[in-house]
This record gives structure tokens, sequence and C-alpha cells, in this order.
């Protein structure tokens, strides 16, 4: 590291001007001259001597200083403040380096990067020889090499953007396109082009990898919410295949399940030791399912049977009762309450360089693949799943053969309410838990099952996987609200071909 | 085979329910003013035919002509009914929530059926007279100003039956006519296809045997989509295939 | 069979006389009794109550169109809301310009576009100067978007539920585009603060007396159109079409063709009352367009019985008559009122109030022969 000239200039400066020996002792308890020195320095009128002492400073202090700055800060001006942060900063960041906490060590990291202070590269490789995580290696060396890239010498400038360009590092393209600028100009040296020709290749690396990472990103984003969105649809389907009838009140079954999910958090808030709070998300599961499933059955029970055959009055009598549920809700919880999503949940894992998954959309995708295969097991795996098939295709011989018709009706309709109450309990982790929840993707939710068509679980999976996906497709483009109006148009375009959806029945089913 | 003395010529056609093929390379030729009976086990395709011919399901393959030389194919329902081709469904598809009269008065054949004409349109004294006519030949004068829907089952067979001849078509397609009537009300029915038939052609699907026998000149035996035996009822009945196809695969021996 | 066309189904029977004495209430006791008496009279209607009373009526134009395509064709639409909103929408940019420079910042240009940095009035705004454009606009626009859209919907057989959740997703998609402000109509303000109609300001009671009258008017014109339709052999049809399209297509007629026309009817009388609201209301804005005012739009038609028309001006005024006590009094008991409204419709009463009047006289009229039977009887014994 010799070789970085600048640095062993302003070293020697530093040296002269403090007029001591550079103390060896970093954690010394008789602070040395030097230090004392150019703490003292820091407040000094001349900009020079301040910039010295900073160096001096952030070089060869450590965090153990940090009351000393404090009590300088107290009665600092302007001047002195704007010269203690980047000391402290730099302090704190090399501390962090060292923390048990891998997202503290990452922003450190990042931090020591941007600040621009050479002297800190030798943290950062000490710090980067002896890290295991992945990522926080990564945003070590990048910041390194971030370093390297401010450096005086073409070479090491050179070799930076190559190994910039080779990490695809995204914070690197402003200073790589700074550099990059310099090609071709007549007065150019043959170093500023050399590195110039480093830096385009680099940002070229940098942003191929862009269009893939941006296209991995957008892929993960339309599977999200084409998983809510199925998650959401499948109960309504199964109840549309079954009973040929709409239930508007679905969203509101979907809020009684976060809801239920928000009474356990409250209850575990009060009665279970705080170790195992985070244990409420699970218990909320079956709490979800069944308060969605039960009122499923009430509604089934009071509303729904008796108006089988009939299903644009269904749909207005179940409009009628989500209109009482958002508003009981409304009054009894208030507005906005929201869930703490459990800590398991929080965050998120990088897969790769500029691609980052949270863990809770993680868990929605794999809750709705769970669902689906469950309902497919029991649909297609079981003789209670035989007998609600058989009722779906043909009703009256059903009756004939024996099958309770109105119970697996009911049932039915309860399993898909509480399938609901399954997307309102998934729901709470990515929004908040307010009357109006459901509301918002019920209608692209019937639309999937438009779509889909009648009774059948894969076209319910390929709607809402294609409306989904073209919506996240279409957002960064379009806008969302574009988006979503040409997935309208696509939509009825799309019955012009099918009118009754992806799976219609065909043939002596058909309805005439 | 001359397609000129036919009021209906389907060759080689072909309905494909995803991969089930409901009908398959099927020919048939129903000439002017003949009774047809369509016969075969359940899934041979019968309904299927008469949907093809009225425009209900398109064919994946084949020739539909109508008359001399009208291609059905392609043409939308409404289209092929104003052509002259009348259906009755097996279910009786009659309006439950307009009178009897009314029911007979929409069906009436007129010379558009557009929705302008329609607004303005008024019955006149001879189209009343037909309406008066077809209710006294359906017995259901009594009944003119009763909402359909209280009707009795065969009354609501022998409406829409008197719906379709008012549409005056050159062929009638009557889907199961007798389904569900008493013996009488079979007989019935029966004389009145014999009585239509001397100036339309038509085309009769049937299940009940006896009811062949009563009115069919000219059967035809539909199997897997294709026809397998055509001819008076006593050569089907004769025919080898035929009795294998019924006693064979269902064992249901009809008389 | 004296009669041209049969005789009529009962609900369509001795609606004459009703409709003159009704027409004449409206069109001129209740303006008189807002101008004559003392304004602490009893039998003062203020200038308050008539203004609301045109909007009631107003929406009850809406709700004929509804009860055409809903009550008699049986094509639910819940998307009737984003017909009414472009009538008034089209009023409303009318209005928004005759404004002038009178608005809070003094251009020429309305507020809104001063606010969102517009510096130039957009294409589609010019047309609207004109009155008469505005108002043919205000019909033509609502007509032709669901001549647009119904002609994709009934030509490929989108029907039942299915029509019911697309024209529900085209009432999400048009509260979502009118929300923007790029798309220069207001955002979620909507248009507003208008001064003057045709010259007349809006805040003097005559015009706003005068608003009412044409509204009547409109109504009562609407209500003859309805009734010329489906009393003719086209509005059998229609029925038809309600109890067995299959029928109706095999009987010769589009299907498609006549559900396009009634759908392109009923829009372009939401329309009309788009036109008539704004200037009573003086505001318009999204959220009287989405999918909650549609659906709301429906439930009139089903309280005041499907498939008759008085029924569904009866249900218009009755409900928003008791939406606006009731969210005057108890606004937080509105939403339980209306989706209990919404259940008990249609499971107790699915002919609304006209069902529950009808069935009322009928058993009147039974009892009242069979005294008169008993009568008869009792002579012949005497």
């Amino acid at each position: 590291m010799r070789r970085i000239v600048g640095l062993a200039l302003l070293w020697c400066m530093a040296w002269v001007v403090t007029g001591g020996l550079a103390a060896e002792a970093h954690t010394s308890a008789s602070p040395p001259m030097q230090l004392e020195q150019a703490l003292k320095d820091l407040s000094s009128e001349e900009e020079s001597a301040r910039d010295l002492a900073i160096h001096v400073l952030i070089e060869q202090g450590d965090s153990t200083w940090l009351p000393r700055l404090d009590a300088l800060r107290a009665n600092a001006d302007r001047s002195l403040r704007m010269a203690i942060k980047p000391v402290a900063d730099a302090w704190k960041h090399r501390a962090n380096l060292t923390s048990l906490d891998a997202d503290m060590r990452r922003s450190a990291a990042t931090d020591l990067g941007t600040g621009g202070r050479t002297v800190v590269i030798p943290w950062l490789e000490a710090a980067a020889a002896t890290e295991s995580h992945r990522w926080v290696r990564y945003a070590m060396e990048e910041s390194i090499q971030l370093l390297k890239l401010a450096s005086d010498d073409p070479e090491v400038k050179a070799q930076a953007a190559e190994k910039l360009g080779e990490l695809r590092s995204q914070n690197a393209v402003p200073a790589l396109k700074a550099l990059a600028q310099g090609v071709g100009e007549p007065n150019s040296t043959q170093d500023q082009n050399h590195v110039a020709r480093a830096a385009a290749v680099a940002i070229d690396q940098i942003e191929t990898w862009n269009v893939w990472s941006t296209a991995i990103e957008t892929l993960f984003r339309g599977i999200s919410l084409s998983s809510i969105l199925l998650i959401m649809s499948v109960g309504l389907a199964i109840v549309f295949g079954l009973m040929g009838v709409i239930n508007m009140a679905h969203g509101e079954l979907m809020m009684i399940g976060a809801y239920a999910t928000f009474v356990m958090q409250e209850c575990f808030k009060v009665y279970v030791p705080a170790d195992w709070f985070d244990a409420y998300y699970l218990a909320a599961l079956p709490a979800a399912f069944l308060a969605a499933a039960l009122f499923g059955l009430i509604l089934e029970a009071t509303v729904i049977r008796f108006l089988y055959g009939r299903p644009l009055e269904t749909m207005l009598a179940t409009w009628g009762v989500s209109l009482i549920l958002i508003q009981g809700a409304r009054i009894y919880f208030g507005d906005l309450t929201a869930v703490a999503a459990p800590t398991w949940l929080n965050g998120g894992t990088q897969v790769m360089v500029g691609v980052f998954l949270p863990f809770n959309r993680l868990f929605i995708i794999g809750l709705s693949i769970l669902c689906v295969t469950g309902i497919y097991l029991l649909l297609f795996r079981s003789s209670v799943g035989l007998r609600v098939r058989a009722v779906t295709q043909n009703r009256n011989m059903s009756a004939c053969l024996g099958i309770p018709t109105r119970k697996v009706d009911a049932y039915t309709f309860a399993f898909g309410s509480g399938l609901a109450g399954i997307a309102g309990w998934a729901l709470t982790l990515v929004g908040n838990v307010e009357p109006g929840l459901g509301q918002n993707y019920i209608v692209d939710s019937f639309m999937v099952v438009v779509t889909g068509g009648v009774g059948k679980l894969a076209g319910t999976i390929i709607a809402s996987l294609g409306i989904g996906g073209l919506n996240k497709l279409m957002e960064p483009s379009l806008g969302a609200v574009y988006a979503k109006v040409l997935i309208l148009v696509l939509v009825i375009l799309f019955l012009q071909r099918r009118p009754s959806g992806l799976f219609a029945v065909k043939g002596r089913h058909a309805e005439g | 085979m001359t397609e000129h003395g036919s009021i209906i010529y389907l060759e080689g056609v072909t309905v494909d329910y995803d991969g089930f093929k409901a009908l398959n390379n099927l020919n048939f030729i129903v000439n002017h003013r003949e009774l047809r009976v369509v016969i075969g086990p359940n899934g041979a395709g019968k309904t299927t035919l008469l949907d093809v011919i009225s425009g209900k399901t398109k064919p994946a393959a084949g020739r539909v002509i109508f008359g001399k030389d009208t291609d059905l194919i392609g043409m939308r329902e409404y289209e092929i009914t104003q052509l002259g081709i009348g259906r009755k469904f097996q279910a009786p598809s009659i309006y439950g929530n307009l009178t009897v009269w009314e029911n007979l008065d929409l069906s009436l054949s007129r010379a558009s059926k557009g929705v302008l004409c329609t607004l303005r349109g008024r019955s006149t004294a001879a189209e009343r007279t037909h309406i008066d006519e077809a209710l006294a030949t359906i017995g259901l004068t009594e009944q003119a100003f009763l909402r359909a829907g209280s009707l009795s089952h065969g009354q609501k067979q022998w409406l829409e039956i008197g719906m379709v001849m008012l549409q005056d078509p050159e062929l009638l397609l009557v889907d199961e006519p007798v389904a569900g009537m008493t013996d009488e009300e079979t007989v019935q029915t029966g004389r009145l296809l014999q009585s239509l038939a001397e100036k339309h052609a038509i085309v009769v699907i049937e299940h009940d045997m006896e009811f062949v026998r009563q009115i069919a000149r000219t059967v035809t035996v539909l199997h897997e989509g294709t026809v397998i035996c055509e001819g008076s009822v006593e050569k089907v009945q004769a025919d080898e295939r035929v009795r294998e196809i019924y006693l064979g695969r269902q064992k249901v021996a009809h008389g | 069979m004296a009669e041209s066309l049969a005789p009529r189904s009962n609900a369509e029977r001795n609606e004459g006389p009703i409709f003159w004495v009704v027409g004449f209430a409206l069109l001129f006791v209740l303006p008189v009794l807002n101008v004559l008496p003392a304004e602490d009279s009893w039998l003062h209607v203020s200038d308050f109550a008539l203004n609301r009373f045109g909007k009631f009526l107003a929406f009850a134009i809406l709700a004929l169109g509804l009860d055409l395509i809903w009550g008699y064709a049986g094509i639910l639409s819940l998307g009737q809301g984003v017909f009414f909103g472009l009538g008034a929408y089209c009023m409303g940019m009318h209005l928004m310009l005759t404004i002038g420079s009178e608005g809070v910042y003094g251009s020429a240009l309305p507020d809104f576009m001063v606010w969102n940095q517009v510096t130039e009035l957009p294409f589609f705004w010019k047309p609207f100067y004109n009155f008469s454009a505005a108002v043919l606009a205000g019909l033509l626009v609502p007509a032709g978007f669901a001549l647009l859209f119904g002609f994709l919907a009934f030509r490929s057989r989108i029907r039942g539920v299915y029509f019911a959740i697309i024209t529900q997703a085209l009432a999400l998609m048009a509260w979502l585009i009118f929300n923007r402000n790029e798309t220069n109509l207001g955002g979620t303000n909507g248009l507003t603060d208008f001064k003057t109609i045709l010259g007349f300001r809006l805040s003097e009671p005559g015009t706003q007396l005068a608003l009412y009258v044409i509204t009547v008017l409109c109504l009562g014109g609407a209500y003859l159109l309805c009734r010329w339709i489906i009393v003719s052999r086209a509005g059998r049809v229609l029925i038809a079409i309600r109890d067995s399209e299959q029928r109706v297509l095999f009987s010769g007629y589009s299907p498609a063709n006549y559900k396009l026309f009634v759908f392109v009817i009923s829009a372009a009388l939401a329309g009309l009352a788009g036109m008539l609201y704004v200037p009573q209301v003086g505001i318009i804005t999204p959220a009287q367009m989405g999918v909650l005012p549609s659906l709301e739009m429906v439930i009139w038609v089903a309280v005041g019985g499907r498939a008759t028309l008085v029924g569904a001006i009866v249900g218009a005024v009755g409900v928003n008559l008791g939406r606006s006590i009731l969210t005057n009094h108890f606004p937080e008991l509105w939403p339980f009122f209306l989706g209990g409204l919404f259940v008990v419709v249609v499971l107790l009463f699915p002919d609304g109030v006209m069902g529950i009047t009808r069935n009322v006289r009928e058993k009147i009229a039974k009892r009242s022969i069979r005294l008169r039977k008993t009568s008869v009887v009792e002579e012949e014994q005497a």
C-alpha cells in the first residue's frame, strides 16, 4: 500500500506538523501527544490544519476517544462540528466493522466506502479477511475498491475499476462514469485513457448485470403479487366452481382472518411471556382459518343457501354483508391497526448482487404453494374431494346418488371462507390491518376467478400468475394505475376468445 | 350423392371436445319434406349433430350445406334460424315470464327481427290469425293469456313446438320431444309431428322406440359420432351392428 | 284479442294515471309550495329540500336505465356509476370553463390546472366551452363508451356473473383514472366551485328551481322512453332474453344486439342523470363513480322493485331520502342500514316495494271478490 503516493505525502505532512512520533498504542490509556494536539487543531482557524488533524485522528485514534470528541462538541461552532463529524463517524464505523450484527457490519463498510478516506482501507482489508458473511464481505471489498478508485495512481485506478466491474458494483457507477468520460479527449494523457477504458468496460459489465437483476426482481415481484392473488382467489374460485356464486364478502372474510391475527397478537402481548411473543403468528393461523370458516358457515346458512341458482342476487346480498362487516370492524377496531411481523420474517436474503428477496414475500409464495397443494390433495385425493367434485359437475345426479349436496355446499363454503382467513393472515405481513383490507385486492381476485374459469384449480393458478405477472411487468413503464387498466383491457380481450375463462367446460355440460 | 335434392347436407363433419370426438367424419343428408329419426346410445353425438346444424357448435372440419348451396359454417345461430331452420330443445325452453300468446308472437317468422323494427312493430291481423291457428293446433287456446311458466311440462313442450312451427322453418330439428310425457301426450305429439312433416323437413332425436315406430319412415343410427346404419325401422332393427351396440353395450332391449 | 300487442304483463298495467298524478305533483305542486307559502308555513318546501329532491330525481333517471337492463333484460351492470360519472364530468367541465377568471387564481384555466401547473387548456376540454356540445357529449360519451364495451362483452357472450364482475372492474378502472392528476380531470377533488350555468348564477334559488323543473321533465321523458321500449315487442324480447336467451337466439333474434341497445340506452340515461346532478349538487368527484356508488345504484332498483319502471323511481328516491336522513342523524349506521337493505331485499322482498304493494293489492282484490261471491250466494239463498 506504500504505492499510494498521496497517502504517503499526507502522512509525512502530518508527521511534520504535529512534530511528534506516531504513537503505536491504539488502546493506550495515556493519550499520545499527537492525538491531543490533533484534537486541539480541530478548532484551528486554518482549514489545512483542521484537515490534517482529522486525518491524524481517524488514522490513529479509535472509538475510545469518542468521549473526548463529545466533550469538544458540547460547545463547538459549526466548523468544529463539521470537523468532528467525519472523525466520529469513522471511529464508529470502525468499531461497527467487528459488530456481531451482520447488517451493522455491512452498513459500516458501505459508509466507510462512501466516506472517501483512503486511510480506512487497511481496516476494511483486515475486516474482509476474517469476514464470514458473503454479502458483508462483498460490501467491504466494494468499499475498498471504491476508495482505491479515488487514488492518484492510474494503475491502481484501473485495477480498482476492473475489480468493481467484476463485483457488479451498482454504487460505483457514478464514479466510473466520471472516469470514463475522459476517454478519447485530445489532451488526455495515456494514463487517463487507460483508466477510462477500464472504467468503460466495468460500466458495461455492471449495466448488463443490472438488466438481469432487474428482470429477476421484476419476476420475483410478479410471482409475489401472483401468490397473494392466488391465495386470495383460490377460496373464491372453489366456491364459484361449486355453486356458481361469487362471494362479494370474500374480501371481508380475509379481513376477519387479519383481525384474528391482530387479536392473537394482542392476546400474546398481555398473557404470554415476551420470549414467546413471536409464536403468536403461528397460533394465529388456526385462529384466522377457524374464525373465517365459522363466519362463512353462518353466512351460508343464513343468506346464501336461500339464493341457490340466483348468482346475481347472491352477489348483491353478499355485498351487503361485506358492507356491514367493514363498518362493524371500523367501529370496533378503529381505522388503522398493524400486526408486527414475527422477527423471523423480518429482513430478507440477498441471492445475488442487486437482488434482495424479503422473507415475508418468500413466506407468502411458499404459503400459496402449500395451500394449492393442500387443496389439490383434498379435492383430488380424498373422498371428501370426490364428493365436492361430483356436486360441482352435476348437482342433481350427485343428489340422486345420495351425496348430501347441502352439506357439501356448506362445508365447501366454510372451507373456501377459511382459505380467505388464511389469506388475511398472510396479508398482515405486507400491509396494515384495516377494515378496507379486503377491498384492496378483491376486484383483482374476481378478475382472476373470471379469467380462470369455473371450477378448475389450474385456471386459477394460471390466471393469477398471468394477471400478477403482467401487472408487475407493466408497472415500471406504465405506472400502477395504467398497468391495472391495461390488465382489464387484456382480460376483456381475452374473454372475447374464451367467454367462460381459461378452462371452460365444453360440450354436454356447457351452459346453453 | 347430390347436394341439390337435399335440405341439409353434412359431409365429413368432425366435432372435437378437447380430444373427445363427439362427431367423427359424419355424413348426413335429409331431403325436403322428410321426417327423419336419429337414434343412438348416449354420447353417440345426436345432440351435437343438431348443435352443428343450428350453429351452436362449430365443427373442426367438414361441410354443412343448407338447401341448394348455403354454407352454414361460421354463421351465427340467429342467422341460421332466419334462413329457416327451427330447433326445439330437449328441456322445454320457453319464456316463463311472458304469456303463451307473447311466446308465440315473438317466435312468429317476420321479415326483420332487428332491434329497430321490433321496437316499432305491431302485429298485423294476418299474424294474429296465424297465432290463433297455432294455438288451436297445440291445444293451448284456453291458456293463451296465462304466464307460460305456469303451464304443465307437456304443455310447455307443445308450446315450444308451436313456437318453432310459427317460425315456419323449412327444416325442423326436434330433440327428444316426448321425454317426460304421458302415453296419450306422446301419441298426440307423434300426430303433430307427422302433420308438420307434410310441409316441413323434420329431424327428430328420440330414445323411445315405441314412438320411433309410430312416426318414423327413415331412421339413422349414430354411434360414436358416425352413422352406422340408415333405413327403415325394420331394416335398422335387423342390423347386426345396431343390435351389438344396443344389446352388447347397454343391455337394453328395445322391443 | 282486440289489442294489437297481446296483453301487457301485470306490472305495467295501470301506471298511466299514477304517472300523470305524480308528474303533476312533482312538476307543479312542489315548486308552487316552494315559491308561494311563507317561509315559516308548514306547507313551505325549502330551497334546500327542493334541491335535494331534484338530486334524487336525477338519480331516478339513472335507476330507470338500470332497471331496463337489469330488471327487464336480466343483465346486472355494476358499472353504471361510470356512465353517470362520464355525463357528470361532461357537464362539470363545461361549468368549470364558464367560471372563467372568477376562480381563486383569476386564471382562465380551471383552478386545479393552475395548481397542477398546467399552462394550456388540454385539447379535450376545448369543445366544452359550448353548452350544447357539452350536453351532447354528456349523452354520447357514456353511450359511445357503453357501445364499445357492450359490443365486446355481448358479442363474446360474456353474461351473468362474468358480466357483473367485468363491469365492476370497469368502475374500479374509471375511478383510478379519474383520480389521477395527469388526466387533467381534477384528480381526487374532482370538479367544483361552479358559478353559473348559461349565465344564471347557480347560487340563485330561481336557477335551482329551474334545474329542478328540468330534472322532472327529463325524468318524465325518460320514463316515457323506457315505457315505450318495454311495451313494444322489443321489450318482450328483453324479458325473453332474461327467461331463455337460447330460445331467443333460436327464434331468429340476436340477443347481443338487443342487449347492446338497452345497455347503450341505460348508459345514456345515466349520463343524463349525471348532467342534471352536477349543477344541482355543485361538485363531481371520482368518488361518485367508483365501485361502491355503482353497487348502491343497483340497490335503488332492487328496493323499488325490478322490472317495474315506477319501482325504479320509487327506489331511487326512497333509498336516497333514507340515506340523507340517516347520514345526518346517525352517520355511523348508514353502512349497516345499506348492507342490511341489500340482504333483506334480496332475501325477503325480491320484488321490492312494488312487489309488496302488488301483493297487498292482490290480497285485497281477492278478499273483495270473495266478499262479493258470498254476498251473491247469500242473496241467492235469500
